[in-house]
């Protein structure tokens, strides 16, 4: 589209740009005020230049904590983005039962983050909740606070019961905006199931399935909650994504310096994969002529 | 619950369009027709085992919320023996637990409204022209999406305890803007591309002035568009614990964070953690209820 150049509209923009300012760059410039200085206690601060970042980037904690939060984003990424086009493409188009859908699949997504991992937690108790109780009753050990593999398949199935409707809406809304006569082109070639989901349905939900995937990447690296109710991090510190450190780092130890300089890296490296998948998306964007 | 999986097959034949063809009934053949069903069904099936996986552990909690504490931890049963609401009655009748309810709602209904507010004219701006760094502008107000709240938690605290906010509703309404303003700006950027520009024009031809045009004419256009991006702005909000936890001690204490305290400092109570969970999930699904239609063109940022 072709917009009228108009320096006016800064005007327009004021308002969010005071707010975010206030939300948003003031905190941030705390953060990067702790993490070049060293306290002792009481109010006093010492330069500490670069030295956090230097003891963070040789800390095997950050790292460990890196690589199950990739890991785990990874993982929940393989699982819901294929499983949402899935259940898209078996949702009815419209009537009754589409809104029933609708309204039953969102349902997960407006429960509170700690209800969710309540919800869990209770649900795979051995005692007291029907996954662990049935898995017991089958012979499979299972208990999500010692186990290891417990643990990490209790916090997936969680995120994938948790987010998954999200991909699917969003893979639903790409599929309805869809014209007929692109079908009906399909049946005059006799194209075969694939072949209509790989050459007109996968391209037409690629802008709004990159949008996915870009929340989807951004919400799971941020993930702190539901793992944190579920299994508080452990067994050990097999589920301690990043923001679980960097909370029992921030507020739990107050270790300021150490915790402004991992909260920057993580900042980042958010960033960096974002910036990624904004420019891919925008250059889709421009293709298609939006 | 139930009735979904039972009456599922049954409904399908009349209720359910082909999963993949959107094709007229008139075209299709009679050797089509059988192969058709069969396919039919098995979207019934796998939708009715999603819905299935989605609704257990919510039916779970609701089993639990209706039992009494010494039925949940002495029998195992698929429903409540011994129906009670007495759970319920804690809750609702104890002002430390039911405020955090008014608590959340009183935050969460000022956050939609600050976000709204603001992100309406600079959605406008976005849309409709291109001024110096916009582009640069827009990235920069989704990296404020993408920021980790734990990174925020902190510095958040002090600068709200600085300016005496610590502990009222509108730190935490403010605080949660973080993440809100740049989603609703999003959205409404989405929504208002797909309103042609010559309205604009024939409304200023017409003698509207600017504020005019945009609460008479313009807002009603994307009213959908407004409602979505209430509703995302609402939901966000109402799911956040870390920020409105660490902002929050007694006097605007939402209920999420009421929840994780009383419970672990009084024992588990199990039964009135599950009704208190179960009361949390109420008013999001009034509100989707409300916005099921636009729910997944809003959840597309308004771009499909």
């Amino acid at each position: 589209m072709n917009k009228t150049i108009n320096q006016k509209a800064w005007f327009l923009v004021l308002p969010v740009l005071v707010l975010v300012a206030f939300s948003a760059v003031i905190p941030l410039m705390t953060v990067v005020n702790y993490s070049v200085q060293d306290t002792f206690g009481g109010n006093q601060f010492f330069w500490a230049g670069l030295e956090w970042f230097d003891e963070l980037l040789h800390s095997e904690r950050m790292w460990d904590a890196l690589g199950r939060q990739l890991a785990f984003s990874a993982i929940i990424l393989a699982i819901e983005v294929p499983l949402g086009i899935f259940v898209a493409l078996n949702m009815p188009k419209k009537g009754f039962w589409a809104s029933l859908c609708l309204v039953l699949m969102s349902l997960p997504l407006l429960i509170p983050w700690n209800v969710v991992g309540t919800i869990w937690q209770i649900f795979g108790r051995v005692d007291i909740g029907l996954l662990g109780h049935t898995l017991d009753k089958l012979g499979i050990s299972y208990n999500y606070t010692q186990d290891f593999l417990a643990a990490w398949a209790t916090v997936i199935v969680m995120d994938v019961w948790h987010w998954t409707s999200l991909v699917a809406l969003l893979a639903y809304a790409g599929l309805q905006s869809i014209p007929d006569a692109y079908y009906q082109a399909a049946k005059i070639d006799q194209a075969s199931r694939w072949k209509v989901f790989r050459y007109i349905e996968l391209p037409k939900m690629q802008g709004v399935l990159m949008i996915a995937i870009l929340l989807r990447f951004m919400d799971s690296f941020m993930i702190y909650t539901e793992p944190f109710v579920v299994t508080g991090g452990g067994p050990g510190n097999a589920t301690t994504f990043l923001s679980i450190d960097l909370v029992k780092m921030a507020l739990g130890q107050f270790d300021l310096g150490p915790a402004a300089a991992f909260s920057l890296m993580y900042f980042l490296v958010i960033l960096l994969i974002s910036w990624v998948f904004y420019t891919v998306m925008t250059n889709l964007d421009k293709r298609d002529g939006l | 619950m139930t009735d979904i999986r039972t009456d599922a097959p049954g409904r399908t034949h009349d209720a359910i369009p082909g999963a993949v063809t959107a094709s007229p009934a008139a075209t299709t053949t009679e050797a089509a027709r059988p192969r058709r069903a069969a396919r039919v069904n098995g979207s019934a099936i796998v939708m009715g085992l999603y819905l299935l996986f989605l609704m257990l552990p919510i039916y779970w909690l609701l089993n639990m919320s209706l039992k009494t504490n010494s039925e949940i931890l002495s029998t195992f049963s698929l429903w409540p023996q011994n129906l009670t609401l007495a759970n319920y009655e804690t809750i609702l009748t104890d002002a430390s637990w039911y405020m955090g309810y008014v608590n959340s709602i009183i935050y969460v209904t000022l956050n939609t409204v600050i976000s709204i507010t603001v992100a309406l004219p600079a959605a406008y701006a976005f849309s409709r022209y291109s001024f110096m760094g916009d582009k640069h502008l827009f990235f920069w107000l989704l990296t404020n999406r993408m920021a980790p709240p734990a990174v925020f938690a902190l510095p958040f605290f002090q600068l709200y305890s600085s300016v005496g906010l610590f502990d009222t509703h509108i730190a935490v309404a403010l605080a949660h803007t973080l993440f809100n303003v740049p989603l609703a700006v999003w959205i409404l950027e989405g929504f208002m591309r797909g309103v042609p520009r010559e309205i604009d024009e024939t409304a200023y031809i017409d003698g509207y002035s600017f504020p005019r045009f945009f609460v008479r004419i313009f807002m009603p256009l994307i009213a959908s568009g407004i409602g979505v991006a209430a509703f995302f702005c609402f939901m966000f909000s109402w799911v956040e614990l870390l920020l409105s936890r660490t902002l929050t001690s007694v006097e605007a204490k939402p209920i999420a964070a009421t929840m994780t305290r009383t419970v672990s400092a009084s024992g588990l109570d199990w039964g009135v953690l599950a009704a208190a969970g179960v009361l949390t999930i109420v008013p999001g699904a009034l509100v989707i209820y409300f916005v099921r239609n636009y729910i997944a063109k809003g959840f597309a940022l308004g771009r499909v």
